[in-house]
């Protein structure tokens, strides 16, 4: 039931890839991500599906968490494939109505698809191989120059992490509240949208009251424990740059470096 | 035929966990019953009580009320949540109406009741936990943990089961919350005749309201039957991680020590009349009793 659903979708592990600094990490895959976009043929969008070939088995991350990270997205990729079929110049392939399909609309549909599983997959690797703890660690060390700005980093981080926290005490509490409703005869399962709707309530406001007390909790507790805020807190775990980082940084320049060349050798779409 | 019977009920959460949380568990339990469910945390308790109406589905093996097999069309199983009262662990998170009145009247109301039914059940509901009248249209928000507590229980009560289940209905609240709702409990069970099950850690709790006992230990029912029975066989109780009433425990071992006491005695006041009969034999006479 509610307990399969897996936020946070960390695999533990030792691979080059868990043991890289997650900033490192956070920096690489937003680069990637840049390259996706900006490779324009087939040589350099394959050469970036082909690293996904090689960073998977590299991080030990097995292939079908690939697929289950796609399911969700299935229906943004078929969209995309229809539009881009349809609304592109070219050699025409078929035609029914005013729909037409062109050779060109085929080949940037194949593109599309492709760079979105990669988008996908990519990013899917940071959350597979980094714990959301170092991830917003990582995310707060990396973007802490915004604090001279006013930003709130810290805290923003620490927000993050608590609601990461509470996300499976969450679940669990739902479900609890939902069978404990059910157990009073509450319907779920049954009548129209309005109807489930309104028999939402009973779940819903127990839930919240249960979050703003355990809210209210974690807050005293931090308190007591002398919690500030940001100011003069250092890291039990101080993030440091080491060999897996100078690696990787290595293979992203390369990699980058393969994909603007395929842009640029390649003048045409194949 | 009893009330609840099952057949080779079996449970176990999700795919990924061979390990059963309930198995094969063979068990009869007579209409009016006041029975003890008891067990190490994790034997099973919790999840076989949401076997009787039909929270959860047996993976396995069947479940009967009154006769019934209860998942024969699954589509009427919301019968059984009105026929077999539930009250949850901490039953005071499900408090959710504006009002304590609309919140116990949430039951009935989805029993499709009509309104002058709902009104009488939900004030003999709140009757019986003690909840007064000029409590009804406070915000149940407002009441205190032991309040809100029977508030909760009611909203089980009001459904007027035929069966109720209570899960740890006295954990978290001090002492005299606790006899307080135990009595009630036990007052309903006298006035309705109605079975009642209490699944508790308590040992001197079963011993001082329930009739029978179910033992579960590692998923499976280990022993179902009369309290004296149950707490005759101590030192498997004690082998499973699990107690007798402290008061059989001093017993035992004043019956060891040569004294002439039944160590099959469970309740305070037996063992008070024991240990008075014998301070009589040995200091006869003597008023310091």
């Amino acid at each position: 039931m509610l307990k399969d659903i897996t936020i946070g979708q960390y695999l533990p592990g030792a691979s080059v890839a868990h043991r890289m600094d997650p900033r490192v990490k956070l920096v690489l895959t937003i680069a990637y991500v840049a390259l996706l976009f900006t490779a324009r043929n087939a040589w350099a969008l394959g050469i970036s599906a082909a690293m996904l070939f090689f960073l998977y088995p590299l991080s030990r991350v097995p292939g079908r968490m690939i697929l289950k990270s796609l399911k969700p997205v299935v229906p943004i990729i078929l969209f995309t494939a229809i539009l881009n079929m349809m609304f592109h110049d070219g050699l025409v392939l078929f035609q029914l109505w005013i729909i037409k399909i062109t050779d060109k609309g085929v080949i940037m549909a194949v593109f599309m698809v492709v760079r979105i599983i990669c988008l996908i997959a990519g990013t899917s690797l940071l959350t597979y191989t980094t714990s959301p703890i170092s991830l917003t660690n990582g995310m707060e060390q990396l973007f802490a120059p915004l604090n001279k700005i006013g930003v709130p980093v810290h805290e923003i981080s620490m927000m993050m992490t608590i609601a990461l926290r509470f996300i499976p005490t969450l679940i669990e509490e739902t479900d609890k509240i939902m069978s404990a409703q059910k157990a009073r005869g509450a319907d779920l399962e049954s009548g129209g949208l309005i109807q489930r709707i309104h028999a939402l309530t009973p779940i819903l406001i127990p839930l919240f009251v249960s979050a703003f007390t355990r809210a209210i909790e974690l807050a005293l507790a931090m308190e007591c424990r002398c919690y500030n805020g940001g100011k003069g807190r250092t890291h039990l775990h101080r993030l440091r740059l080491s060999m897996p980082d100078l690696y990787g940084a290595v293979f992203a320049i390369l990699f980058a470096a393969c994909v603007i060349c395929a842009n640029i050798v390649f003048p045409g779409l194949l | 035929m009893g009330i609840i019977r099952t057949e080779n009920l079996s449970h176990s959460y999700g795919a990924a966990f061979k390990q059963s949380a309930i198995d094969c568990v063979n068990i009869d339990i007579e209409k009016g019953g006041f029975v003890g469910v008891i067990g190490h945390t994790g034997s099973g308790k919790s999840t076989l009580v949401q076997h009787f109406n039909g929270l959860l589905k047996p993976g396995s093996g069947k479940v009967f009320i009154n006769g019934e097999d209860m998942w024969a069309k699954p589509k009427e199983i919301r019968k059984y949540r009105f026929q077999v009262g539930l009250v949850f662990q901490y039953p005071e998170y499900q408090l959710f109406e504006e009002t304590v009145y609309k919140d116990i009247a949430f039951g009935p109301k989805n029993m499709g009741l009509s309104k002058e039914e709902i009104e009488s059940r939900v004030y003999a509901a709140a009757k019986i936990v003690g909840i007064g009248e000029k409590h009804m249209k406070a915000s149940p928000f407002e009441l205190s943990g032991g309040q809100k507590r029977r508030v909760a229980i009611a909203g089980v009560l009001a459904m007027d089961p035929e069966v109720l289940i209570l899960d740890e209905p006295t954990a978290g609240l001090d002492p005299r919350g606790r006899d307080m709702i135990l009595d009630e409990i036990a007052k309903y069970h006298e006035e309705k005749k109605n079975t009642v099950l209490l699944v508790s850690h308590s040992m001197e709790d079963v011993a001082k309201y329930c009739k029978k006992v179910l033992v579960m230990n590692k998923a499976q029912a280990f022993m179902y039957g009369d309290v004296k029975e149950v707490f005759k066989k101590a030192p498997e109780l004690l082998k499973m991680g699990l107690s007798v009433p402290q008061i059989t425990s001093i017993c035992m071992e004043l019956k060891k020590r040569g004294y002439d006491i039944s160590p099959d005695t469970y309740t305070v006041d037996s063992a008070k009349e024991q240990l008075l009969r014998l301070l009589g034999a040995c200091k006869s006479g003597d008023t310091i009793c």
